[in-house]
């Protein structure tokens, strides 16, 4: 069907979105790249120099960087753990026949449409603020001492506050994987009398197997680049993590050549796992 | 739904169900609940529920003193804006791979795909110093281009997707009448394509309107949206909850109705078509 003239129609439709995405892709990398091999401070304009790679050398030796990549792992790492649990066992209750679905629905989806600045402040001060909060006061309604959140524990209180904003996303993409699930399959075990635990382990777990996946990996790429919810509850400090440690060297710091440095570090870690992800997904799309 | 469920187990679920979207809802709720009271009660311990003077005169004085209308202009042209300069770039791309596939149209999908997963940080400071030279910070056109380019990967994306599922006997029956290109897109393929544009547009508004990355580097006043204006108020000077709250209501309000319209979009478009 395809003729030489729709042939060349085509290629002209498409080239104007990969021009614009080329660019946007080689042409700020290609900068931080040659950036990142300067000696390139703001405050010090028009005396750059090439160094090589001792901008990587300090970077990476820095005791704030293996600070700040183990709070992004630490990051990533709870709020997976918190979101792909929560989110198994809230889709497993929704799945069920109860009143209300649909705005039971809406109520948990929600979350996943507040910008990430209004959660982040809403949530430091109205809930966990250590005197006035909302936890503040039901900590001390069972008698306990509360929690001073942002003081005590920041990286929890950060990692806190972005579950929640994924756990719904968790939760609405793993129900749609469960509404999947072939209906005949769930009589013929209930008729074989399998017990639950078994029909969880054995057919539910492996059918979510590759929606488990998939959120994993788009979780983690949006998690690895957390940056407002820092910004404007901790401002950095103990809860610093690699996006906010490079933002932080270039505009805070002006040091444009251990900042570039930074930034293909965290260009390397994404495409990590951005390696993963596309194939999975690029197998999906053959299927 | 042929399984017979006792009435019971249903109620039990029922509960534990409500419980668990009210646990989820919550902060939003105790948001806008804390935007109706006084700053005083706002802060008050033991915390008040429903029992306070109900006022709304926070929302008054955040559009008197913040100006919130201007921010809100900002957020709907930005997000606005980029979605529809993405759209001019998308159609055309998602037609020719969905109708005219090459050999190489999977691996070009997956390429722009790929530019999504590029961090923010690896081009936070070329971008930076480009619009400062060229004079594009806290401009909505400078933004607007940044966040078209966010947006197209996952445009091109979902309209291929959409696009895909439109049968291409029809194309050729009209081709076959003699209709020519233009009049085959214009009268032929944007009428069944229309459900998925619309949808596929209001998933990315709603990405939009949240962006907080871009919008807090590159924008302090003239072009920020309600983003930055919602971090102004993380200075201890400006921590009144009430305010904030209200601030923080009309901030999420339109973006929330949108984002319950197209909840069904969502799970096909963050996931890439990857779940259906």
């Amino acid at each position: 069907m395809a003729t030489r003239q729709t042939r060349a129609a085509a290629r002209a439709a498409v080239a104007p979105s990969v021009l614009v995405l080329f660019l946007w892709m080689i042409v700020p990398l290609g900068m931080t790249i040659y950036f990142s091999l300067l000696r390139y401070n703001l405050l010090d304009p028009g005396n750059e120099s090439f160094i090589g790679f001792l901008n990587y050398e300090y970077f990476l030796t820095d005791p704030a960087f293996l600070a700040a990549f183990g709070n992004s792992l630490k990051l990533v790492g709870a709020v997976l753990a918190i979101s792909v649990v929560g989110g198994i066992l809230f889709a497993l209750l929704l799945d069920q026949p109860f009143f209300g679905r649909g705005i039971v629905r809406l109520m948990v989806i929600a979350p996943f449409f507040v910008m990430p600045t209004v959660s982040a402040l809403v949530w430091k001060n109205l809930l966990m603020h250590p005197v006035s909060g909302l936890f503040a006061w039901i900590a001390k309604s069972f008698g306990l001492e509360p929690i001073d959140w942002f003081a005590d524990a920041p990286l929890t209180a950060v990692s806190l506050i972005v579950a929640w904003q994924w756990l719904p996303f968790a939760t609405l993409i793993l129900l749609t994987a469960i509404q999947s699930l072939d209906e005949e399959q769930k009589e013929a075990a209930e008729m074989d009398g399998t017990p639950p635990v078994s029909f969880f382990f054995y057919i539910v777990l492996p059918h979510l197997a590759r929606a488990i996946t998939v959120v994993i990996l788009i979780e983690t790429i949006f998690l690895l680049n957390v940056f407002a919810e820092i910004l404007v509850t901790t401002n950095g400090g103990a809860a610093t993590n690699i996006p906010f440690l490079v933002y932080a060297q270039a505009l805070l710091q002006f040091d444009i050549g251990g900042a570039s440095a930074g930034g293909i570090v965290a260009v390397i870690l994404a495409n990590i796992v951005a390696f993963f992800l596309v194939r999975m997904i690029g197998r999906n799309l053959e299927a | 739904m042929a399984r017979a469920v006792s009435l019971r187990r249903k109620s039990l679920t029922t509960a534990a169900a409500w419980l668990f979207g009210f646990l989820i809802f919550f902060p939003i709720l105790w948001m806008v609940l804390a935007s109706f009271k006084t700053e005083l009660e706002a802060f008050s311990t033991p915390p008040k529920f429903l029992f306070f003077d109900w006022t709304i005169e926070n929302y008054g004085i955040v559009q008197e003193r913040s100006d919130y209308l201007r921010f809100a202009t900002n957020s709907i042209i930005l997000a606005v804006g980029s979605t529809l300069v993405s759209l001019v770039f998308a159609v055309p791309a998602a037609w020719a791979m969905a109708f005219s596939p090459g050999k190489r149209t999977k691996d070009l999908l997956l390429w722009m795909l790929s530019t999504k997963m590029m961090p923010p940080v690896g081009a936070l400071i070329p971008i930076y110093l480009l619009f400062r030279d060229g004079g594009l910070l806290d401009t909505r056109v400078g933004l607007i281009a940044v966040l078209f380019l966010l947006d197209l990967p996952i445009i091109v994306w979902l309209l291929y997707t959409y696009f895909k599922e439109i049968p291409g006997e029809i194309l050729e029956a009209s081709r076959m009448d003699g209709a020519t290109l233009w009049r085959e897109i214009v009268y032929v393929l944007t009428p069944m394509a229309v459900p998925g544009i619309a949808s596929t547009v209001l998933l990315n508004i709603i990405l939009a309107w949240n962006e907080a990355f871009w919008t807090l580097n590159l924008t302090t006043s003239d072009a920020a949206p309600l983003t930055v204006f919602i971090a102004s108020y993380s200075s201890p000077e400006g921590l009144f909850w009430a305010k904030l709250s209200a601030a923080s209501t009309m901030a999420i309000a339109p973006i929330m109705v949108l984002g319950w319209f197209s909840q069904r979009q969502l799970v096909r478009g963050l996931t890439f078509g990857a779940v259906k």
